[in-house]
Parts: C-alpha cells; structure tokens; sequence
C-alpha cells in the first residue's frame, strides 16, 4: 500500500508547495526570525522580506503596493473585507449582493450578517453557474453597500464575468469584492481594468503554503479592522507578521503569474483529454459548469445512479486524489450548493466528481484515471437499485 | 474515517445482488438523500436461508447493507426482526457518528422485507419497537436526509 502512487488531482482544494518557494522560505525560519516591529538587524531584514512580498503581489495584481494586506487566508480575507465594509458603511445602508455559488466563507458571512439586521440578496446562476450582469444590475438599491461575487467557482470553475459585474459596481460607486481564490495563476487579473475594489486571495491554491492570504482594498475604500491589536500592516490588520509565509506567498504568486497562457495551455490540454475521455467511454454522465468560460484545470462530472463518496474510496484505493459534491463527504444534509444552484437535480447533485489538474500531473495520470474510473463507475452501478430501473439510458426517475 | 471492517465490507461487500422470486424485498431510502437500500430475502420454514441487496450510497451505506445482509442470513425471522441498527454498527466496528443513519436504513430495511413477507402470508406486519425518528418516506420534511 505505501508504495502505491499518488495521482493527485484535487488542486482546487490545495498544491502542493512548489521548491522554489520551500526554498524562499527557509531563511525566514531559521536565521531571518527577527519581529519585524523590533529595529535590530534580523528584524530589518524580515521587514524588508515583507516589503519585497507585497510588491511581488501589487506585481501580480496591477495595484498598488500600500493596497496589499497580508492575511492568514482565503477565509479570513472573505470576512474581512463583507464584515469590515458592512460595520464601515452601516450608515449608508444595510444591503448587500452576492451570489449563491459562493464559497462558504463568503455565504456564511453574509448569513451572520443577516441575523445582524443586513439584508443579503443571492443571486442566481444560470445553468453553466454564471451570474447574468443585469440582474445585478436590477438587485442594486440605494441602501446596497457591497457586491460580493467570486471570480471562478472552486467547484465547477466557471469563470464569472468579473470585469462586467465591477463595472456595474462602479457606475452605482457600490464597492465590489471578488473572492478570487481559485483565479490566481489560472486566469490575469488586473484590479483596475477588471474594477476591482477588494479581492481574496490564498498562497496554497497556487503552490504557495497554506495560512497566508491577502485581502487587496483599493485605496480610499471605506473599511473596518477585523482583527484588532498592534499596529501591523500599516494598523490595518494586528498580529505579528508570518513572515515565512508571506515570503512564501510573495515568491509563489511572482511564479504564478509569470507565465499564465503556458501554464494554462499545458493544463488545459491533459483537462481536456480527461474530460473527453471520460464522457465517451462512460454512458449516462452530464458536465457541470460552463463548458469553455471555465478553470484550465477543472473537471467536474455527475454519474448518475451512484453516489460520490463511495467513487472516492474506490478511487482512493486506487492512489486517485479527487473530491466530490455529494452530502456524504460534507456531514450536511443537502449536496453542493453551487450544484443545485445551477439546477441540477439533487439526486444526481450526489454523483457529482471533481478533478482538478494541476503542475503535478501528467499524460500518464490522465492515462490512469481513464482506465480507473469506468471500472469504479460499472462496479458502483452494478450494485445500485437505481441503475436497472433507469433502463439504458433513461434519468434518475425513481420515486 | 472508516474502521478496516467497513472498508473490508465496501471494498468485498457480500451478498451483492437480488433474488429471483424473493419471499420479501424491503426498499428504503430515498434519491434526493443519496441513499436507497433494497433487500431481498429468501424465507423457508421461518428461517433467512438467503439475503441480498443493492444500494445506492455512501461507503458505509454499502458497507452496512453487507453486514447486515451478513448478520441475518440462517436467522429465524424472530431474530432478524431483533437485530438493531447498533448491531450492525458494532459488528462494522463503529461507524462516524454521521454515518449511523445508514445502519438505521439496514435495520429498517430488514424490517420492511420481512413484513412484506408477512403480508404476502396474509399475517400481520409486526410494529416497530422503536421508530426511528426519519423514516425518508414518511417525513415529509425536517429530518429527511440525516447523514
């Protein structure tokens, strides 16, 4: 079992670290530890580690770097910038737009603030999971003080039209944050042609480590602390700085971005052969997200008739990395909400699969999963009550 | 998560498949849950001489099936009808607290099939002890879908 190899094809929920970055680090653990608030030496050497960080990210950004603000996430950003723009403008109103395909981080913030008195309107998606810029259009009010809306959905990377959605936000002088964690290194962004006034980012979705992020506020914009204390990032966000982990994030994104049509070309080209693949030898299977405004790297595909978690532990065994949208694996009690929001049935909501490709992988990766994957499918639906009544090819029409 | 014995029991699951003229079938679960469980039981002389079944589910969904299938095979029907959803855990070594939902499905599953074959004998179906609270049929709401 320990030698087994491990295709890993879960890039959307972490990377891998990549070397150059371990390597970028390392200093900063050891010799370099000084507090970057202290003036001796080691200190002035981690300050000027943290200055060299956040201009790789103002780099990679198109901003400015006194707009980068470091974080210990995605998820930190997310409630940062909803909640901290939320208490900032309570005065001038009270609402707030995002979508339903959200991530957690942005869906559960908005609920808190909801119970706090806000006032969430979630738009709806189309059956490709993309927002219509006219109904944000319609949904804005004078009481809106945000609009929230992902830059690609991590679970059927849809790529949202984000330049459109900003412009929107900025003829209303609404403040427009985009969670842009799955974005980075996969699609150029540039805060100012895209009108971007916040965005989340998080260094493990693109080789970088995990528990560093940045949450970019354009300048001027109106915002609340989050997290209180010392006066760190120009007394905007308290808690001495991790300085690796910055340094970290700093060199990964300078990688990311460097050459982001390569990157994606090669990406893109194993993605499709997969997806194809897939699709062809195995009968009874629909796509989820768009088929073209969508992730290099994403893959996501409902089998009907079986069950995601059950495809995972087969696949698991079999030393294949996936994940899946199915309430079994997230201890709820509804399947993905990102899928059901694009209107697939819930039934099949729980056969749902995703692959995501990353750097790691290979041509004979994606030779392996397609020799894997329909005997795990066949073996499942040769079990499953639903496949002989469904005839050949017929829907999930039990009950 | 899993204990090895559920992993034995999805990776080998036993007794996968139906009965040609079954004595009783149970069919439990429902799609939108992402469970349906159907057993099927040979009965003769009041005795479990074969049982099996298909499911569409989770690991332990599958894994629960087959055990339970397992634990009432060569059991009078008194018997069977006593074998809890506890049991069937036990005997899988434990399941997550979220999974026990399946192993109730298997209890309710056994249950129903041997009270379709009571009724087919013109007897009286027997009556839950302890109805569990989220039957996925009756329910027509609230906790429908208990993974």
């Amino acid at each position: 079992m320990g030698e087994k190899r491990i295709i890993y094809m879960d890039h959307s929920a972490t990377t891998y670290v990549r070397q150059e970055v371990v390597d970028a680090m390392a200093p900063y653990h050891t010799e370099n530890f000084g507090n970057p608030s202290s003036i001796y030496r080691i200190a002035r050497a981690s300050k000027k580690a943290i200055d060299t960080a956040r201009a790789q990210v103002a780099q990679a950004l198109g901003a400015d770097a006194d707009e980068i603000y470091f974080t210990s996430g995605g998820s930190e950003s997310d409630n940062w910038a909803i909640k901290g723009i939320a208490s900032a403008n309570i005065r001038k109103g009270s609402h707030i737009i995002t979508s339903q395909i959200e991530h957690h981080a942005v869906i559960h913030t908005c609920q808190y603030l909801e119970k706090e008195g806000f006032t969430v309107t979630y738009l709806p998606v189309d059956r490709y999971g993309l927002v219509d810029p006219a109904d944000l259009e319609k949904a804005i009010t004078d009481k809106t003080i945000l609009i929230s809306i992902m830059y690609a959905n991590n679970e059927i990377g849809t790529i949202e039209p984000i330049a459109e959605l900003g412009a929107i936000a900025r003829n209303h002088k609404i403040p427009f944050h985009t969670d842009a964690v799955q974005a980075v290194g996969n699609v150029p962004i540039d805060v100012n042609a895209q009108n971007i006034d916040l965005l989340s980012l998080s260094a493990h979705k693109f080789y970088g480590p995990k528990g560093v992020g940045v949450l970019y506020i354009r300048k001027g914009t109106k915002i609340d602390n989050l997290i209180h204390g010392g006066g760190q990032e120009r007394r905007r966000r308290a808690g001495t700085e991790n300085i690796a982990g910055i340094v970290g994030l700093g060199k990964a994104i300078e990688l990311a971005t460097a050459d982001i049509e390569g990157h994606n070309k090669k990406i893109q080209a194993m993605r499709d052969r997969l997806q194809k693949g897939i699709i062809a030898t195995i009968p009874s299977t629909h796509l989820n997200g768009h088929p073209e405004k969508r992730l290099p790297g994403n893959i996501n595909i409902s089998f009907e008739f079986i069950e995601g978690e059950s495809m995972l532990l087969w696949l698991d065994d079999e030393g294949i990395c996936a994940s899946t949208g199915s309430a079994c694996t997230s201890g709820s009690l509804e399947p993905s909400h990102v899928l059901l929001a694009t209107g697939l049935p819930v039934e099949i909501s729980h056969g749902s699969l995703r692959l995501t490709l990353g750097n790691i992988n290979t041509d004979a990766d994606v030779d392996f999963v397609l020799e894997v994957l329909p005997k795990v499918v066949t073996r499942l639906r040769d079990m499953s009550p639903l496949y002989k009544k469904s005839g050949k090819d017929g829907g999930c029409n039990v009950q | 998560m899993y204990s090895d014995k559920v992993m034995d029991h999805f990776k080998n699951p036993r007794n996968v498949g139906e009965i040609e003229n079954p004595s009783g079938v149970g069919e439990v679960g429902n799609p939108v849950c992402g469970d349906i469980m159907n057993i099927y039981l040979k009965i003769e002389n009041n005795v479990i001489t074969d049982a099996k079944f298909k499911t569409f589910g989770c690991g332990a969904a599958i894994a629960s099936s087959s055990m339970a299938t397992e634990l009432i095979r060569g059991k009078t029907l008194e018997e069977a009808w006593d074998i809890s959803n506890k049991a069937v855990a036990e005997a899988l070594e434990g399941l997550p607290p979220v999974k026990m939902h399946c192993s109730v499905l298997a209890e309710e599953g056994i249950h129903k099939a041997i009270n379709d074959y009571r009724k087919k004998q013109g007897l009286e179906p027997w009556v839950e002890k302890n109805p569990h609270s989220h039957d996925h049929e009756e329910d027509g709401e609230g906790l429908t879908c208990q993974h």
